[in-house]
């Protein structure tokens, strides 16, 4: 139940509900650059295992030698984890205060959009985290080979090799169809509510930029991840 | 026409509420949908029922007193106070389903009647100019850019019926908030109290328990005054704008 009474004293703006999103917003827009960056990354398999392979080895060069070996990835690993948690925290946050708006449901519900948008934003950034989980282990953390046409032996250290062998599957790849259109709809929406949360559309030719831009960055992530999924599945890049 | 209505029925805020059928037959087109209700309550009085309880007044459009959620839409499904909407719209046979808004800090009080003081709270935290008072001033000895007027003057517009947290799936308030801190805040007026205002506004908002804002639409969509979106742009960039302040 609300309580009816009017607060005392300084507020500030830290504690509330619109900060919440400017966090969200701005670990989003981290996301974001994170996510074409890595997608501009895995289209090197077109040129090659050995392209791929050296792209990986010059991020954990970056900055070196004024930083040590991975020292510039390891920086940015850590402030994506941190990242994450922060968006995550606010997404949770703000879901359960949303239910704890509305506890008497409405008998009859009108087919707006916004119930529809807020819980593909929430269950799909559910499955995005599920499906990050699952990648991390599969390329990061344990590399594992699923493809039994392939040995260690063969696929030696080569994340590249391991790319090509794991995406000759079509369950691996459908997969990852699945994850990066959970992701082009997440980012369908949330790159122009993060830019309306910044307060970046003021104007209707920013608003109709912020929605411009939110259809095109989800259409280049969903189609760049997929291209070479897509092309080993079939036999393109061997 | 003859209509089926589906009401909420419920006793007070306490008790519990329940669905309630009603068979209303030679609707007149030329009715509003509050004429049409009252025509009900006179037959369920005539019944020696209690009369449905719902709230209006100025019943012109202007108030912001008489919203309900009919079949799922509020204030109806045109963009227009209850009170204005018309039968016509409205087809022989029809069911109309009509709920009071749903928000937690929208207690029930009766029937389709809420009780919105929590916006009044929200105006009290924030949403007004510290002016000393007297006669009219000269109108021309603060100049206003024309842009800032015509955009102040369309927030103002908003005369807090509540259809937009009723609308939001979030129950959120951030387009009447919106509306608000857009007015005073585009105008010379508002600036001494402008970031102050909209840090104290949001807090009395969250305070409340209403939702937090995830930029659906379905506020402006359902706003009887059509108060844009980007109002809830100008609270976001205001609020930014406490943050780099300090507040
Ligand atoms: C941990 C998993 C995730 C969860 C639970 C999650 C959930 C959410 C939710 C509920 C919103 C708010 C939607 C709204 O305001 O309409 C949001 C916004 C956003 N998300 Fe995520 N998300 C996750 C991961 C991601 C990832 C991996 C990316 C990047 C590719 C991302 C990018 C964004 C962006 C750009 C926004 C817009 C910020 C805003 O609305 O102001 N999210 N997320
Ligand atoms: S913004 Fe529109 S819907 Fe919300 S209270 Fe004001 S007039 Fe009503
Ligand atoms: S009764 Fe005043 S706006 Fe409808």
């Amino acid at each position: 139940m609300a309580t009816p009474t009017l607060l005392q004293g300084e507020q500030t703006a830290r504690r509330t509900t619109v900060f919440m999103k400017i966090l969200m917003a701005s670990t989003g827009a981290l996301f974001v650059f994170y996510v074409l960056m890595h997608m501009y990354g895995n289209l090197k398999i077109f040129f090659g295992y050995q392209a791929f392979d050296e792209y990986a080895e010059h991020l954990r060069e970056m900055l070196t030698p004024i930083l040590p070996h991975t020292g510039f990835l390891w920086l940015f690993r850590v402030l994506l984890i941190l990242s994450l948690f922060v968006h995550a925290y606010a997404a949770f946050t703000l879901w359960s205060r949303a239910n704890g708006a509305r506890p008497q449901r409405y008998a009859v519900k009108s087919a707006a959009k916004g119930a529809a948008r807020s819980k593909m934003m929430r269950w799909g950034g559910v499955a995005l985290l599920a499906f990050l989980v699952f990648h991390l282990v599969q390329f990061t953390i344990a590399k594992v080979n699923f493809n039994g046409n392939f040995t260690a032996a063969q696929l030696g250290d080569s994340t590249g090799k391991l790319v090509i062998a794991s995406f000759q599957l079509w369950w691996v790849v459908l997969i990852y169809v699945v994850a990066m259109v959970a992701l082009g709809m997440h980012l369908f929406h949330g790159v122009w509510s993060g830019a309306q949360t910044l307060g970046l559309t003021d104007s209707a030719a920013s608003r109709r930029l912020a929605h411009a831009t939110a259809h095109v960055v989800a259409g280049v992530v969903v189609i760049g991840f997929l291209l070479p999924p897509l092309a080993i599945l079939f036999g393109l890049v061997k | 026409m003859n209509l089926t209505l589906n009401i909420w029925r419920q006793d007070g805020p306490e008790a519990p509420g329940r669905m309630v059928t009603y068979q209303l037959a030679d609707v007149s087109g030329d009715m509003s949908f509050l004429e049409m209700l009252d025509v009900l309550n006179e037959s369920l009085i005539t019944k020696g029922e209690e009369p449905i309880a719902f709230d209006s007044d100025c019943r012109e459009g202007i108030c912001g007193m008489c919203g309900l959620m009919i079949s799922g839409n509020a204030h109806g499904p045109v963009t227009t106070t209850t009170c204005q909407l018309h039968m016509r719209e409205f087809h022989d046979g029809d069911s109309i389903t009509i709920e009071p808004w749903r928000a937690d800090a929208f207690p029930m009080i009766k029937d389709l009647v809420v009780d919105r003081s929590s916006f009044d709270r929200i105006i009290q935290a924030g949403g007004f100019i510290s002016a000393n008072t007297g006669s009219a001033p000269e109108a021309h000895s603060v100049p206003v850019e024309k842009r800032k007027a015509d955009r102040a003057f369309e927030a103002a517009a908003c005369i807090g019926c509540g259809a937009c947290v009723a609308a939001c799936p979030n129950a959120s308030a951030m387009l009447f908030m919106g509306a608000k801190v857009t007015h005073l805040g585009e105008l010379p007026q508002g600036q001494p109290e402008r970031y102050a205002r909209v840090v104290k506004m949001v807090a009395q908002h969250d305070h409340e328990g209403f939702g937090g804002c995830t930029n659906t639409g379905a506020c402006a969509d359902a706003c009887p005054k059509e108060i844009p979106l980007d109002v809830i742009n100008t609270l976001n960039r205001d609020l930014r704008g406490a943050l780099g302040r300090g507040r």
